[in-house]
């Protein structure tokens, strides 16, 4: 009796193991089967299409110049808006001539006088590589002297009143 | 547009998309190379690693940004506020172990070249709070005008700065008794895309390198400098035009005569070594380094343009700094100058750290009135009304700050 006891009990153990291999196994196919998308996700995570750089570019709150990328030679107010130039019949020489070096910006924000603007060229030259401008340097002059010409503003210019945006200072946070 | 430029503003737009959708750096690295960013133009990038976009740019290429008044309030100036005066484009990849700063030079003793893990390790790590101005900070009032970034008022920050002090690592490198100047160079590179050409390479007189407040800093506000403003590693010296402190440091030379790199000759950060009527054309042989730079005053609460009821006081607030020891005293006006009151003055932190000043201001009846700020130094310097001496690139100018205010009954 002890013996067939003591092998009843060897097979019941032995049904308590695989039971216990089988639990394990279906636990971890649970696991693998929950995580399968997160892993294929990231396996297939997309790669940087034109749309979601787009979105992300919009998220950052940059969506207008997006879409303004396809306006090259949009003029409004006489201001050419991709580069903030005024626009005249030498608009195209003074952004091929001068924006593929530097920004318009250095352009729309100096006043010089005509031989000012030719002493900028002059250093432009000697120091950063600028070609003879041959035949268009007269009509480059033309324009920046024309467009952007020095104001006569006195040893110190008035504040600028247009530019200023009076608002109403709350006090009661301060106080 | 040449590949330097490609690669820059491709690197801004990856920076700039990595904490945009909160991921690192390295999941934009996936990005294929062909893909061109979708032919993103220049323009498209109005955002600039590391900088609010509250900052003013007045030029993108390179990138040069300024400050708006009101946003310097604070008693140390933010990391995504600090101004920006770049001359060439930034380095695009900067690995901060293998980064090395080498000092040598006619009047060195001998050639050293530090990791910054070897100059954290190696000499005292010390906290200033300097002021960095730019030279041309205020430029745009100049008549006639000068050519150049043309800079308001925000060319200026005061921040925490940590690192070493630049004279204990020169004296470990060993100084000759003939050294006269010191100069820098940096991991930035010239616009043209030319490697040969630094697009700057200025210093200082070893005097001033000397200095116990003059400092090679890793840190800003305790944390990492921003991207546009040097890092991993600069030159900082309050007081001088902030064009001495140079960025992306790399080589320091000890020099035996003034140093003559990119931008110490012409009229690049010269003065008149007399004064010139408006206008003068002058010689180059007749122009002087800038060093030391003028008191000056900020008015940056409240932000101009404030409109308040006459039985309600303004509260007045902003900062004042010199490259003598300290300020001594701040007033305003509310007249046009006819007559000053003085602000409460806070000390400063250390030399070289701008000092805050407040007030609260009352108005006799309603209309338009401006208030105007002026500093005084501990060396009785003062600030003008009008604008300062002219100079061909417009440099110093440190007339009195003005903010518009009106009152209402």
């Amino acid at each position: 009796m002890e013996h067939h006891d003591f092998e009843t009990d060897g097979l019941w153990r032995s049904f308590l193991t695989l039971l216990h291999v089988a639990i394990v196994l279906v636990l971890l196919g649970l696991v693998f089967a929950l995580s399968e998308k997160t892993i294929n996700e990231y396996l297939n995570r997309p790669t940087f299409s034109k749309e979601h750089l787009e979105e992300s570019l919009r998220k950052r709150g940059i969506a207008r110049a997006v879409e303004r990328q396809d306006d090259w030679g949009l003029i409004e107010n006489g201001i050419h808006v991709k580069t903030g130039l005024k626009n005249d019949e030498n608009l195209q020489l003074i952004i091929s001539s001068c924006t593929s070096c530097h920004s318009a910006k250095l352009i729309t924000q100096n006043r010089a006088t005509r031989s000012g603007w030719r002493q900028m060229i002059e250093w432009m030259q000697a120091t950063q590589g600028l070609p003879d401008l041959g035949q268009a340097e007269p009509k480059i002059l033309d324009y920046l002297a024309k467009h952007y010409a020095p104001e006569q503003i006195g040893r110190r210019a008035n504040l600028n009143m247009a530019e200023i945006e009076w608002y109403i200072l709350n006090l009661e946070e301060t106080e | 547009m040449n590949l330097e430029r490609r690669k820059f503003i491709r690197y801004s737009i990856l920076v700039s998309l990595g904490s945009a959708v909160g991921v690192p750096v390295v999941y934009a690295n996936n990005l294929p190379e062909g893909l061109d960013l979708v032919g993103l133009k220049e323009d498209l990038i109005t955002k600039f690693p590391g900088k609010s976009d509250a900052m003013t740019v007045l030029n993108d290429r390179p990138i040069n940004m300024e400050t708006p008044a009101h946003l310097l309030n604070d008693d140390l100036t933010a990391n995504d506020l600090f101004f920006v005066r770049n001359n060439g484009l930034p380095p695009h990849k900067v690995d901060v172990n293998s980064w090395t700063l080498t000092i040598e030079g006619e009047s060195a003793k001998t050639k050293k070249v530090y990791t910054i893990e070897e100059l954290k390790s190696k000499f005292e790590t010390v906290s200033y709070q300097l002021t960095l101005e730019c030279g041309g900070n205020g430029r745009k009032e100049f008549n006639p005008p000068a050519k150049g970034n043309q800079w308001s008022t925000g060319a200026v920050g005061c921040a925490k700065w940590t690192g070493v002090r630049l004279k204990d690592v020169l004296s470990d490198v060993g100084v000759k008794s003939n050294a006269v100047y010191l100069g820098y160079y940096g991991a930035d590179t010239h616009l043209s895309g030319d490697a040969s050409k630094d697009p700057i390479s200025r210093g200082v007189p070893i005097s001033k390198a000397m200095e116990d407040e003059s400092m090679i800093a890793w840190s800003m506000n305790d944390r990492d400098l921003p991207k546009l403003n040097g890092y991993p590693l600069r030159l900082v010296f309050g007081g001088f035009p902030a064009s001495c402190s140079g960025k992306w440091l790399e080589k320091i030379v000890i020099r035996d005569q003034v140093h003559d790199g990119q931008k110490m000759k012409g009229s690049s950060y010269r003065t008149p070594c007399s004064p010139v009527p408006p206008g003068a054309k002058v010689e180059d042989k007749d122009m002087c380094i800038i060093e030391n730079m003028p008191v000056k005053s900020l008015i940056t609460y409240p932000r101009t343009g404030a409109t308040i009821k006459v039985d309600q006081e303004l509260p007045l607030a902003g900062h004042a700094w010199t490259s003598a020891n300290e300020i001594t005293k701040v007033e305003y006006s509310i007249d046009f100058g006819m007559n000053w009151t003085t602000c409460k003055l806070d000390p400063s932190a250390n030399k070289y750290s701008w000092q805050n000043f407040s007030t609260k201001v009352r108005f006799p009846e309603p209309g338009y009135y401006e208030v105007w700020a002026r500093a005084t130094d501990i060396d009785q310097n003062t600030q003008p009304i009008l604008l300062p001496g002219w100079n061909p690139k417009g440099y110093l100018n440190n007339a009195c700050h003005r903010i518009a205010v009106k009152i209402e009954a």
